[in-house]
């Protein structure tokens, strides 16, 4: 019946404001049935991690151009802690409503950074079985972070540990500090 | 000066952005799993069947409404809980002459933003969770139903529409040897 029909692109479409919101049960039960899921594909708690995060990428790469676009005037960050600074402020705000706890820097290594939060979303409502606990489902939040990083040019690492909390682990490549490096010299 | 949008920060609530795009990449990587669109869609009502049997204790819990005589009762139930979930308001309506059948119509899919459907998974029920999640719901207060999309937007419809069709009520079993 439809299928001969022009489809409307979604690019005829104005960009939303960014303002709807759904019941955090809806979200709950829905990220619930996406560990599930996940959890009925793998057979280690690190290929577990890996799924979560892959599925994490996907929100993020979106989200970057949501929110330059949106919010940013088409500007894109070149500068290492401004683009933290951003996830830490903007990226984390337009998800779940309020900035991220604490970003620190590593001591003995000046790759690392860590993003802190006590409480991420997701794990509000997962309890980790005793046997199994390393397993943290923030893993989908430091999906979207790797991507957010990747897509705008500072490829890193990022896996999320259970330490004051959460804690996101980003590690980034030296080409990254190299270039970072260069940029202060102007 | 970043134009923050000002959500109300509301602990119940969460951004619609990060519920469209989560679903977005389940739905995503279904599709790499499956291969199959028929799959998918079945895979995906599946997920909603579980998510529906434990969201309606949710909402008995928090929406208190009582029971429902008939099946006109139910579909407003049905409305008042996307309202609840979801945030959009569907309308009811296309009654078949017997009452037992009915639409559900959604002028905004909240799950479908962002979304365009490649040419070729046009077979595939993007929002298929929806009727997953109303069948489960149903069961669990001894409805049988049976939910399915008649339109989608996202394959050019107007609106996007799901019907369901009273099956029939479940009878409490009697454990065995209690007879």
């Amino acid at each position: 019946m439809s299928s001969g029909k022009q489809r409307p692109s979604i690019l005829d479409k104005s960009l939303s404001r960014g303002k709807s919101e759904v019941s955090l049960t809806a979200y709950a039960l829905l990220f619930s049935e996406m560990v599930q899921y996940s959890h009925n594909r793998v057979t280690s708690v690190n290929e577990l991690h890996n799924k979560l995060s892959e599925l994490g990428q996907s929100v993020g790469v979106r989200m970057v151009e949501l929110l330059f676009v949106r919010d940013r005037n088409y500007k894109r960050e070149t500068k290492l802690l401004n683009i933290l600074l951003f996830v830490k402020g903007t990226l984390w705000k337009s998800l779940f409503g309020k900035e991220a706890d604490k970003l620190d820097r590593a001591t003995d290594d000046e790759r690392i950074y860590y993003l802190i939060e006590k409480e991420p979303l997701v794990n509000r409502f997962i309890s980790v079985p005793r046997d199994k606990s390393s397993i943290n489902c923030a893993a989908f939040i430091a999906g979207i972070i790797e991507a957010v990083l990747n897509s705008t040019g500072f490829p890193a690492k990022v896996t999320a540990l259970w330490h004051k909390g959460t804690t996101f682990m980003i590690k980034f490549d030296d080409a990254v500090l190299t270039r970072d490096k260069q940029l202060e010299g102007r | 000066m970043s134009r923050q949008s000002m959500r109300s920060n509301d602990p119940k609530k969460v951004s619609g952005e990060l519920f469209t795009l989560t679903y977005g990449s389940l739905v995503a990587q279904l599709l790499k799993d499956y291969e199959n669109v028929d799959d998918v869609n079945r895979q995906l009502e599946r997920m909603g069947y579980n998510i529906g049997m434990r969201l309606i204790e949710d909402f008995l819990a928090r929406a208190n409404p009582g029971r429902c005589y008939d099946l006109r009762d139910t579909a407003d139930k049905i409305q008042q809980a996307f309202k609840l979930y979801l945030g959009v308001s569907p309308s009811i309506g296309s009654w078949s002459p017997g009452g037992d059948e009915f639409s559900v119509v959604l002028e905004t899919n909240p799950l479908a933003e962002f979304v365009e459907l490649p040419d070729h998974c046009l077979s595939l029920r993007y929002s298929n969770i929806l009727a997953g999640v109303i069948r489960g719901a149903c069961e669990m207060v001894q409805l049988e139903i049976m939910a399915w999309f008649i339109a989608d937007q996202l394959r050019g419809d107007n609106v996007t529409e799901i019907r369901v069709k009273f099956v029939k009520r479940l009878e409490d079993a009697i454990p065995a040897g209690e007879d």
